[in-house]
């Protein structure tokens, strides 16, 4: 267990793609790896020491991600992942409210990840109105048109807090507060803005949370649903059932180490998400500046001021994604979520901002993070302008 | 910290086997989404093909068969919800992870030696029309007796109806091979086995019907949205790898343990029952009833004397209510209050064995002074 290198960060090609996914921190790491070997036993064992010793393992843990959010760590559901956790919260709110309450529509955003957008389809087809609200050019929802939306049927509004695309930050506070004038729950999915942004589920008015281990130097396999214990107490219908486990809302046996790992990055986060995002907001505008100063009509995605730090998002006109990705091959980046990548046509986000699907353009995310250095920085800046300017040249001699 | 205790709980648990742990270790150490089309994502993409080709491996399917979940919970509601079945029908002693997944479920009664009752199942699958699915675990969590799956399977086939099997209990220990052959679905679970904890696959043949639970993502071919746990798939096959090569010989050499660990126990307490003793049974697993004392009681004396055991199985222990597998068998309360479960694994040895008769041999000291 001692093969790993000191810094979980891939030589090459240089990795600029934290949105899809974030290598797992070694000291993650190391706070994990004791609990698949040594300390391996049943969290859900009552009978020995073992059993116990994972289970306060779990609940510290708990505490630690409720922490980061301002909750107690028994508002705190472990899952298998974000996707799970928007399923969980999504599905099973709404199925528990129509048949509790006969409320029986969810408001939600054009630009949402596939997963909240396919468990609202679902629900539709149970007969759920859903309404999708647009977002202005700048990626952020248009809040007279949610209040607008709003009435006392609406069992759920779920608008995510950080945009997996974009990376635009949306007014969070103010969606609970107008959620809570219709008696409304108010779910957001977190997976990008856990541990990068300041979040607070009293101020903010969040009743559900959706929460990503591998989006924060954690493991991939374990998530977190923060769910209010009171002002509202919010219930759902489970999606799996079993052993009646996370209080009979997640049945199965909780992964002790993915757990604590997701606990240790919450912790690590809340500690240095400040300083890392100052730092990774330097590197993120250094990165722009040059490439809105040498790339003729390149233009960035969504808001500039409400964004997370480590996201950029620019289309260059005229050229193709995948012939600029091609000629990028010393960088690891997206034009998209990784859950489509492969998938063919234009980004559902990009598309919600009012960028036309059928004009030529590249698109590029570029995701910063933890073990991004300066020097990454640089010589990413410098095959991207060459590339750029090279394909266009092409295209120019053609 | 006082040391780690003598563990006997291998059917609530296992420890991580030293391979998979550093599979696990390997594969957290990999940055990439496999979902990403870069270099990075390639890796990661490799690295869960891998594990997939080798979890089918065991169990002899396609490497196409294999979806991927967060453990034979997942496994399991997936496969009683969510492939079209219009009746379902599911042994008496079922893991609850199968038992709760549909209230609509029918029971299958079991013998007195845990067995499924085939002339029921006949009578039941008669009695049902559309399509029906069946589901049987392989092993039983609690007693370690293995159901006569083939046969069960035959009458299945005979109805037209499906056969998912819950299998978590039963890899590395029985033949997967001839399990899935009879098979439609099947669980699998790596915690159990000894990799790690929060993944388990479902397999399932090709061309059956599956409505996808979790939505939003294009992984598993798009029947389970969400980004893999590569580390956990990672670990699983390679716990998987080091079974397909060596289940026999491990299963061998436990069963050899398990002989001297009941031989010695009835010596120390002839009025010990074992439970499912007239039935086939995985070499692991002993469910022992000392009548006449209290399973809690028992459990707590154990654990004084540094042994771990459990007093049912993991997910429902700490509730007072007595095993409904027992009860199932025709057990009484009495007797079903009075049993723990030992079940021993891949790092089990002659020592672990010696340590718990010791201990037992004072339990049973005092049951007769009672």
């Amino acid at each position: 267990m001692t093969s790993r290198t000191p810094i979980n960060r891939p030589p090459q090609p240089i990795y600029l793609d934290y949105q899809a996914t974030t290598p797992c921190d070694p000291r993650v790491v190391d706070a994990m790896m004791p609990w698949f070997t040594k300390d391996f036993g049943n969290p859900h064992s009552a009978e020995h020491k073992l059993g116990w010793d994972a289970a306060e393992a779990v609940d510290r843990a708990r505490d630690l991600v409720a922490g980061e959010i301002g909750a107690k760590g028994r508002d705190i559901v472990f899952t298998s992942g974000a996707t799970e956790s928007n399923n969980l919260a999504i599905k099973g709110v709404c199925r528990h409210r129509r048949t509790a309450e006969g409320r029986d529509r969810i408001i939600t955003v054009a630009s949402e990840h596939a997963c909240v957008l396919e468990s609202a389809a679902r629900l539709e087809r149970e007969g759920f109105e859903v309404t999708r609200l647009g977002v202005g050019p700048d990626g952020l929802i248009d809040l007279a048109a949610l209040e607008a939306a709003l009435d006392e049927r609406v069992a759920l509004v779920s608008v995510m807090a950080v945009n997996n695309e974009i990376g635009v930050i949306q007014p969070l506070a103010e969606v609970g507060r107008l959620a809570h004038g219709v008696g409304a729950w108010f779910h957001t999915d977190a997976a990008q803005a856990f541990g990068k942004i300041d979040l607070d589920v009293e101020r903010d008015g969040i009743d559900l949370m959706s929460i990503s281990g591998h989006k924060i130097y954690g493991p991939k396999g374990v998530g977190a649903l923060y769910l209010s214990r009171r002002k509202p107490k919010v219930q759902v219908e489970p999606l799996m059932d079993g052993g009646g486990q996370e209080r009979g809302l997640r049945s199965g046996t909780l992964p002790t180490p993915l757990c604590v790992g997701l606990g240790k990055a919450a912790e690590i986060a809340g500690r240095e998400r400040e300083a890392e995002a100052a730092r990774l907001k330097g590197l993120r505008d250094s990165l722009l500046e040059r490439l809105e100063g040498e790339i003729d009509g390149l233009f960035l995605n969504g808001s500039r001021q409400a964004r997370i730090a480590g996201n950029l998002n620019v289309t260059i006109p005229g050229l193709e994604s995948q012939e600029l990705m091609a000629a990028l091959d010393g960088l690891a980046i997206s034009s998209g979520s990784a859950c489509s990548s492969g998938a063919p046509g234009a980004s559902h986000v990009l598309q919600a901002l009012g960028l036309e699907a059928g004009k030529v353009a590249a698109s590029l995310r570029l995701g910063l993070g933890r073990f991004t250095t300066d020097e990454e920085v640089g010589s990413a800046a410098d095959q991207l302008v060459g590339a750029i300017k090279r394909l266009r040249d092409r295209r120019g001699a053609a | 910290m006082q040391p780690n205790p003598i563990y006997l709980d291998y059917n609530a648990t296992a420890p991580c086997r030293p391979g998979a742990a550093q599979a696990v270790a390997d594969a957290l150490s990999l940055g990439g989404n496999a979902s990403s089309v870069h270099r990075a994502g390639r890796a990661a993409r490799a690295c869960l093909e891998a594990a997939r080709r080798d979890v089918a491996a065991l169990a002899g399917a396609r490497a196409a068969d294999v979806l991927f979940t967060s453990g034979a919970t997942e496994a399991d509601n997936l496969a009683l919800r969510r492939t079209g079945a219009d009746h379902l029908l599911v042994s008496a002693v079922e893991h609850d992870a199968v038992l709760q997944a549909r209230d609509d479920r029918t029971l299958i009664p079991v013998d007195a030696a845990g067995l499924v009752d085939l002339a029921a199942l006949e009578r039941l699958l008669g009695e049902s029309d559309g399509k029906t699915l069946v589901s049987i675990m392989a092993v039983n969590n609690e007693t370690g007796v293995i159901q006569p799956i083939a046969e069960a399977a035959q009458i299945i086939k005979r109805a037209g109806a499906r056969l998912h099997i819950d299998a978590a209990q039963a890899a590395g220990r029985i033949d997967l091979e001839a399990l899935w052959d009879c098979a439609d679905m099947m669980s699998l679970s790596a915690h159990k086995m000894g990799g790690p904890p929060g993944v388990g696959a479902l397999l399932i043949r090709a061309g059956l019907p599956f409505m996808a639970e979790s939505l939003g993502g294009g992984q598993e071919q798009r029947r389970r949205a969400g980004t893999e746990n590569l580390a956990g798939i990672a670990g699983f096959g390679a716990a998987a790898r080091e079974l397909c090569a060596g289940w026999r010989d491990e299963a061998a050499r436990i069963d050899a343990l398990r002989v001297r660990l009941e031989a010695g126990a009835l010596e120390r307490a002839p009025t010990l029952q074992v439970a499912g003793a007239q039935a086939p049974r995985v070499a692991n697993t002993s469910c022992l009833a000392l009548p006449g004392f209290s399973s809690e009681k028992q459990v707590m004396a154990l654990d004084l004397a540094g042994i771990a055991v459990s007093a049912g199985s993991a997910c429902s222990s700490g509730k007072v209510t007595r095993s409904p597998v027992l009860h199932a068998m025709g057990w009484s309360d009495d007797l079903s209050g009075a049993a723990i479960r030992v079940s021993l694994g891949w790092a089990s040895g002659q020592a672990d064995v010696d340590a718990f008769l010791l201990a037992y041999e004072k339990l049973a000291a005092k049951a007769k002074a009672a």
